[in-house]
């Protein structure tokens, strides 16, 4: 028998397993999914957990609920992969061979990458939603909030879900005005970016936003470190920001068993070709989701999009034809911004967010780069989608794997 | 494309005046778009970014993070923004005739 082994069972490893067991010959191939944790959680749930729209039990269910019969699942750590041996190292001492490695080992944050972040303040006046342990200290906090200074921060790109803390910071202006502790609040969104968001026709529309709620946006802010006592953000060239209450995206990183097997770059993520998704430096070895240091958002829509293309080139190399250069950075997300509204932005590597109507020409029923009511519906709906089709390998109805240019405004 | 005429020298530039052929590049024409976005004058300190900038993108076929120049350029990132102050990043690729560097998303 041959080996396929998938590290990670998070949002692409799990998809690949389904994928593969129902593409791969299960007399030839022996497929082996390794995930060190138990629960597989909804990660775009936590944003909405401060603000107690979701609570832990809404966001998380069992690894193994998603992981196909015929696929073997072991739950135990990697110590590291490898490459020039085809075997990676389990935490336990194992080792395990393969023909075939994916690699699905995702990102987290890294908060002490940052001087100052962690210590006696951390999750007293500075938080995370990007883990549920951050999210839920942080509905806490909020609840007893009485005013002050908000200081929503993207420390540096790239992150999960690079829309996440725009979203948190309309979602929280929202919040706060329903508390009625909106005119007492004063908000800052910090980022070291030149506009509010890295793809430039939705900047502009979300920055009009900022300024519509009244949030003030602070750009190029690198920080160099936080002074936790007189809570204070700090500038690599000496500007300084004042906060009550710190809402932080930390650095995001690769997994640490990346650097331990000397693949990674900087930040631990793999250097992936940007097309077939097959690893720069071993045949046998592909990367997706997270795990990967392609230019295409670290989210899981395009994870989605990235399994078709990998699921095909999977079965190529295995016959030994030319892999598909299929993944063109395809790119679908809702951005929630509040008071039940929602956008819609759709791109790939090329082409920016347009406006128009999706998957549909004119009648859509969802409206790109506009804020409707029922894109917010969409983004509510996204959660079922996710634990019934999209984990289980199923096709997201109506939306393609390369991005169609159908329904789109260009030009505009 | 549109061309500018830089330290004496036509080279091809895009609409930011960013160089679109780092092979048509010369010092003198660093020196000249340094000195056009109030940097300098350029000191062995400058050009140990500007070669960094230029050998990295060479090798790795894109512009390097902050981050890279750090770890890999051996340069703290402090003292890369006491070089070029106001956007680092930005200043120094445009000074080095390299691409701006794409917001990663």
């Amino acid at each position: 028998m041959k080996q396929l082994v998938i590290l990670g069972a998070g949002t692409a490893g799990t998809m690949m397993a389904n994928h593969l067991v129902r593409k791969l010959d299960g007399n030839e191939w022996a497929l082996t999914i390794v995930d060190e944790h138990s629960t597989h959680y909804y990660q775009p749930g936590f944003l909405f957990i401060p603000f107690g729209t979701y609570d832990e039990k809404d966001v998380c269910k069992p690894k193994t609920a998603f992981i196909p019969k015929g696929v073997t699942h072991m739950q135990e750590g990697i110590d590291r992969i490898a490459a020039d041996d085809n075997e990676v190292h389990l935490k336990n001492g194992d080792k395990l061979a393969y023909d075939i490695l994916i690699i699905a080992t995702g990102a987290k944050i890294v908060p002490d990458e940052t001087e100052g972040m962690l210590g006696d303040a951390w999750r007293r006046d500075i938080f995370d939603f990007y883990t549920i342990e951050g999210a839920k200290a942080l509905r806490e906090r909020l609840k007893g909030w009485k005013g002050g200074k908000l200081v929503v921060h993207l420390n540096e790109m790239p992150i999960k879900c690079p829309v996440a803390p725009l979203e948190f910071t309309l979602l929280a202006e929202a919040f706060l005005t329903r508390q009625g502790v909106r005119e007492q609040t004063e908000i800052r969104y910090v980022s070291p970016l030149s506009e509010a968001f890295t793809k430039h026709n939705c900047a502009v529309v979300l920055g009009d936003m900022l300024d519509d709620r009244r949030i003030e946006f602070v750009p190029d802010f690198m920080c160099e470190r936080i002074d936790s006592e007189s809570k204070k953000l700090i500038s690599y060239d000496e500007r300084e920001i004042e906060y009550d209450l710190l809402v932080t995206v930390p650095t995001n990183m690769g997994d640490p068993c990346i650097e331990r097997s000397g693949l990674g770059d900087e930040l631990n993520f793999v250097p992936t070709d940007p097309q077939t998704l097959q690893s720069k430096a071993h045949e046998n070895v592909f990367v997706i989701g997270d795990a990967t240091n392609l230019p295409s958002s670290k989210a899981g829509s395009v994870a989605h999009f990235q399994a078709d293309v990998l699921t095909e080139n999977i079965q190529r190399y295995i016959a030994g034809q030319p892999l598909d250069p299929g993944f063109d950075g395809h790119a679908n997300c809702f951005i929630e911004s509040g008071h039940g509204k929602a956008f819609l932005i759709d791109f790939n590597y090329e082409i920016e967010p347009t406006e128009g109507a999706f998957p549909l020409p004119v009648v859509g029923p969802f409206k790109l780069l506009k804020e409707t009511r029922l894109n917010h519906m969409g983004k509510l709906a996204f959660r079922w989608i996710y634990w019934n089709l999209l984990l289980k390998g199923h096709p997201m109805p109506g939306i393609s794997t390369k991005m169609s240019m159908v329904g789109k405004r260009i030009g505009n | 494309m549109p061309s500018a005429e830089i330290a004496g020298v036509t080279v091809d530039v895009n609409e930011e005046g960013y160089l679109t052929d780092p092979g048509q590049w010369t010092r003198a024409i660093g020196e000249a778009i340094a000195a056009e976005l109030g940097i300098g004058p350029m000191t062995d300190e400058h050009w140990k970014v500007i070669d960094f900038l230029r050998k990295d993108t060479a090798e790795q076929g894109q512009v390097p993070s902050i981050r890279r120049i750090k770890k890999t350029g051996d340069i703290p990132t402090k003292e890369l923004y006491a070089l070029f102050p106001d956007g680092p990043l930005k200043k120094s690729t445009k000074i080095a005739g390299l691409p701006k560097p794409a917001s990663c998303i």
